[in-house]
């Protein structure tokens, strides 16, 4: 019998989201584009329902005191132009980093030149790093803040807005058959 | 509900299994999601190799040391995954063109890895000045309520749908 040690758990944990990947067919150009382009909504159903899922299971265990919130800092000005720069590099590539090694994986040779310029992106952004620094990192600065704190409501009340917000994207995306 | 005609799970259900593991993740591991990170301890391993001065040097390689942790474990994982789902249930293709793009600009495998290498670098460089990537954003920060997860997934959806659109005007394929 294995032990069921931490890193067992967390690795058997990690093989059932490899395989999830796959099998919700999210890992393909065609879809990730298929989204972008507002035609097929298969990523976004699958992004949205583990994102909702989580939400609510992750919320039980942080106000349990069992696992420790790991709040990833706010610095509004590189968010945005961080998450738009990554937008533009999406629609081209039309795979994001977790997902292009699983187009390899179903055999996608393409995505093996995107990771090699992910890689090549890596390095860029290392030797960017001194002058990002000082400049687009310092914009809003708000450090490691959640929704709840913002707006000062419980937890929960923030949770039942995005998945009444969630279920009623769902329900209009499969009326208009996307 | 189900994936549409092409033998694929539900995308709710695959979605909400991985939310599953989310959580088993956070309370057994406490570890949240996450994948770009690990690409800068790679391209810092590979660096290293040829300029190990230089690589010691650099704050953001000091920050993101070059080493092998879970996370790279973990995207190693996904290729794995991939590969075993794909080869079990057929799958699996060897593809150097995507139909989509083909339809739009052809089938030259050349051309189509060239866009894909120049979209990685501008992908991974956005995603590291914005902090991570969907998987740390969306699937890590978001579950959590983080004020930054919110902003970036809007910010990648908002640029990715925008560029989509503009790229593929006019194609064949509209």
């Amino acid at each position: 019998m294995e032990v069921l040690t931490d890193e067992y758990i967390n690795k058997r944990s990690f093989d059932r989201y490899r395989i999830w990947l796959q099998k919700g067919r999210v890992v393909r150009y065609d879809k990730q584009m298929g989204a972008l382009r507002l035609m097929d909504m298969t990523i976004v159903k699958f992004f949205f329902s583990a994102i909702l899922t989580g939400m609510v299971g992750v919320a039980v265990l942080h106000n349990m005191g069992i696992a420790k919130p790991l709040i990833l800092p706010t610095n509004i000005g590189a968010n945005i132009i961080g998450g738009l720069t990554f937008g533009l590099g999406w629609s081209l590539i039309g795979y994001c980093p977790g997902t292009s090694l699983g187009a390899l994986g179903e055999g996608r040779t393409d995505a093996f030149w995107g990771l090699l310029g992910m890689l090549a992106g890596a390095a860029l952004f290392a030797e960017a790093f001194p002058s990002v620094r000082n400049t687009i990192l310092t914009w809003g600065r708000e450090g490691s803040i959640t929704l709840p704190q913002v707006f000062g409501a419980n937890d929960w009340v923030v949770i039942a807005i995005f998945v009444a917000g969630g279920l009623g994207l769902f329900v209009w995306l499969e009326k208009k058959g996307l | 509900m189900s994936n549409k005609g092409n033998g694929g799970w539900s995308p709710y259900l695959a979605g909400a299994l991985t939310g599953g593991v989310i959580i088993v993740s956070a309370w057994i591991a406490g570890n949240y999601f996450g994948a770009s990170t690990c690409f800068v301890r790679v391209s810092g391993f590979i660096e290293r190799f040829f300029s190990p001065e230089k690589v010691a040097g650099m704050t953001y390689f000091n920050w993101f040391a070059p080493k092998v942790d879970w996370q790279v474990m973990m995207v190693v994982g996904i290729l794995i995954g991939a590969f075993i789902s794909s080869i079990t249930d057929g799958s699996f293709k060897i593809k150097s063109v995507p139909d989509m793009w083909a339809s739009r600009f052809g089938s030259s495998p050349v051309k189509r890895g060239a866009f894909a290498f120049i979209g990685g670098l501008i992908v991974m460089f956005g995603a590291r000045l914005a902090g991570g990537c969907p998987s740390g954003y969306g699937l890590g920060a978001m579950v959590q309520l983080a004020l930054s997860g919110l902003i970036v997934v809007v910010c990648f959806f908002a640029g990715g749908i925008l560029f989509s659109n503009l790229i593929y005007r006019g194609g064949a394929n509209r």
